[in-house]
């Protein structure tokens, strides 16, 4: 439950009259995309690399850290699950 | 990274070693503890240095009075409960939470707190109560959720408040003396956000070092190899050996957010009993998303499913393989207790990695 991901932060965009989660962003995992809240990581812009955690981006990487990290997650097979995504209504069943 | 450094950094650590004595190193982090196995890490120690994993698992840390009170509120017809995944399998008194919904309980997965509140905008009609479980990693995304709900008035949303805190518990296991602990490797994602400085008490009361490390072989084998050398030393320093995604402070930022909404308050971790300040209470301001409060809930005694030594497991006193269930009625596939249900459980990362050479690891002890 504590494993947070690297994923490339694409697109960011002002959640409007949410205020309290301030920014939000679309990260891309390898293809698979999901949309973040931004507000613990305020200076993080497009084209960084991220790492999310429920749903979060929790600190901003270095690019070639954060390849080398998803790789070998991958391979270790910890990422178990590709985040969930992004319907946005992952809850709704 | 090339094998030869890996090889390299094994033997550093045999060398280092070699003090005629064992060396007990406990990982704070069920992260850690698969990624451990998973490596190899775990199979190219020497045998005198033990790799011990400590309560580092959200899913086993929590008592099992929480997960019954799950289940009584699933039960009722107003309400949904929304969770990580993690918690839907683990056995409560009277059966899971993936039980109560084979019969008809409304119980969500949801991989964000946020998920939960845009569930309950959408379905104002059910009460939603999410889960608040997990460390340091987790709990920001709690407290943004919260306030969220705040502000867009979703006030069919609460949360049943079950964050553990890590450091007060590393210091409760030091305190209780009763776990030899050489130092530690502490959480790779849990120290983004609590940063690198949180562990200084550890280090300057207890004498024990700690090094933050990664999930890659190479970062937890040099996490190992600097605290072999310090304890051989007798020295206690604090590391960080996964600088890449750690600062020295820290996530404040996710922090603010916490303290923004909750408050430190005792917690009751699995057979660790009652830990002061080792949990998240909603401040005084926020009470109206406790879901205790809301449904007039309370925690009852705490207990252990029968025959299941989970308790002992998360504070390192035994491994999985002492306890007579494991493998037998105890399985991934039956699990008894929630150190083999969450895929970070050191049951299950036993079971799935180290049944075969399991015996030999008895033995040593
Ligand atoms: S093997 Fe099963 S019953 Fe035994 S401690 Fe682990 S989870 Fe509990």
């Amino acid at each position: 439950m504590c494993l947070a991901i690297p994923g490339k932060l694409i697109e960011v965009r002002d959640s409007g009259d949410d205020t309290v989660t301030g920014r939000v962003g679309t990260v891309d995992f390898h293809g698979s995309r999901m949309e973040v809240g931004l507000a613990f990581t305020p200076e993080a812009t497009v084209g960084d690399w991220v790492l999310v955690h429920a749903g979060f981006t929790l600190s901003v990487l270095d690019e070639a850290e954060a390849r080398e990290t998803w790789q070998y997650l991958k391979e270790a097979q910890l990422v178990d699950e590709v985040p969930p995504m992004l319907s946005d209504t992952p809850a709704d069943g | 990274m090339s094998d030869t450094t890996l090889q390299d950094i094994c033997r550093q650590i045999a060398e280092a070693s070699n003090l005629g004595r064992r060396i007990n190193l406990m990982e704070v982090c069920g992260t850690h503890t698969v990624a451990l196995f998973r490596s190899g890490v775990k199979s190219l120690m020497p045998a005198n240095v033990r790799l011990v994993s400590g309560p580092g698992c959200p899913v086993c840390v929590t008592s099992q009075a929480y997960l019954d009170v799950a289940c009584e509120l699933a039960e009722r017809p107003e309400v949904t409960v929304c969770t990580y995944g993690d918690m839907v399998r683990v056995p409560g008194r009277t059966g899971s939470l993936e039980q109560r919904r084979a019969t008809g309980a409304r119980v969500v997965v949801v991989y964000s707190a946020r998920d939960a509140v845009k569930y309950a905008a959408r379905h104002p009609d059910e009460q939603v109560v999410f889960l608040a479980v997990g460390f340091e990693t987790t709990a920001p995304a709690t407290a943004a959720a919260v306030l969220e709900a705040e502000q867009r008035k979703v006030d069919n949303f609460t949360v049943l408040p079950g964050h553990k805190l890590v450091m007060p518990a590393m210091r409760a296991l030091l305190s209780a003396g009763d776990v030899p602990i050489d130092g530690f490797i502490c959480p790779g994602h849990v120290s983004v956000v609590i940063g690198v400085n949180a562990y200084r008490p550890i280090v300057e009361e207890f004498g024990k070092p700690c090094t933050v490390a990664g999930f890659e072989p190479r970062q937890m084998l040099l996490a190992i190899l600097s605290l072999v050398r310090q304890a051989a030393a007798g020295e206690a320093r604090l590391e960080n050996a996964y600088g890449v995604a750690v600062t020295d402070e820290g996530n404040a930022a996710a922090r603010g957010f916490i303290d923004q909404v909750f408050k430190p308050a005792n917690a009751v971790w699995r057979a660790m009993g009652t830990i002061p300040d080792s949990g998240l209470a909603l401040r005084w301001g926020y009470e109206q998303f406790d879901a205790f409060a809301r449904f007039g809930v309370t925690l009852g005694e705490d207990y252990e499913p029968e025959g299941c030594r989970c308790g002992e497991v998360i504070q390192g006193k035994v491994e999985p393989l002492e306890c007579p269930l494991f493998g037998e009625s105890c399985t991934p596939a039956d699990p008894v207790g929630p150190c083999m249900v969450s895929s970070e459980g050191t049951c299950a990362a036993w079971y799935k990695y180290n049944r075969p050479r399991a015996g030999a690891g008895v033995a040593k002890r």
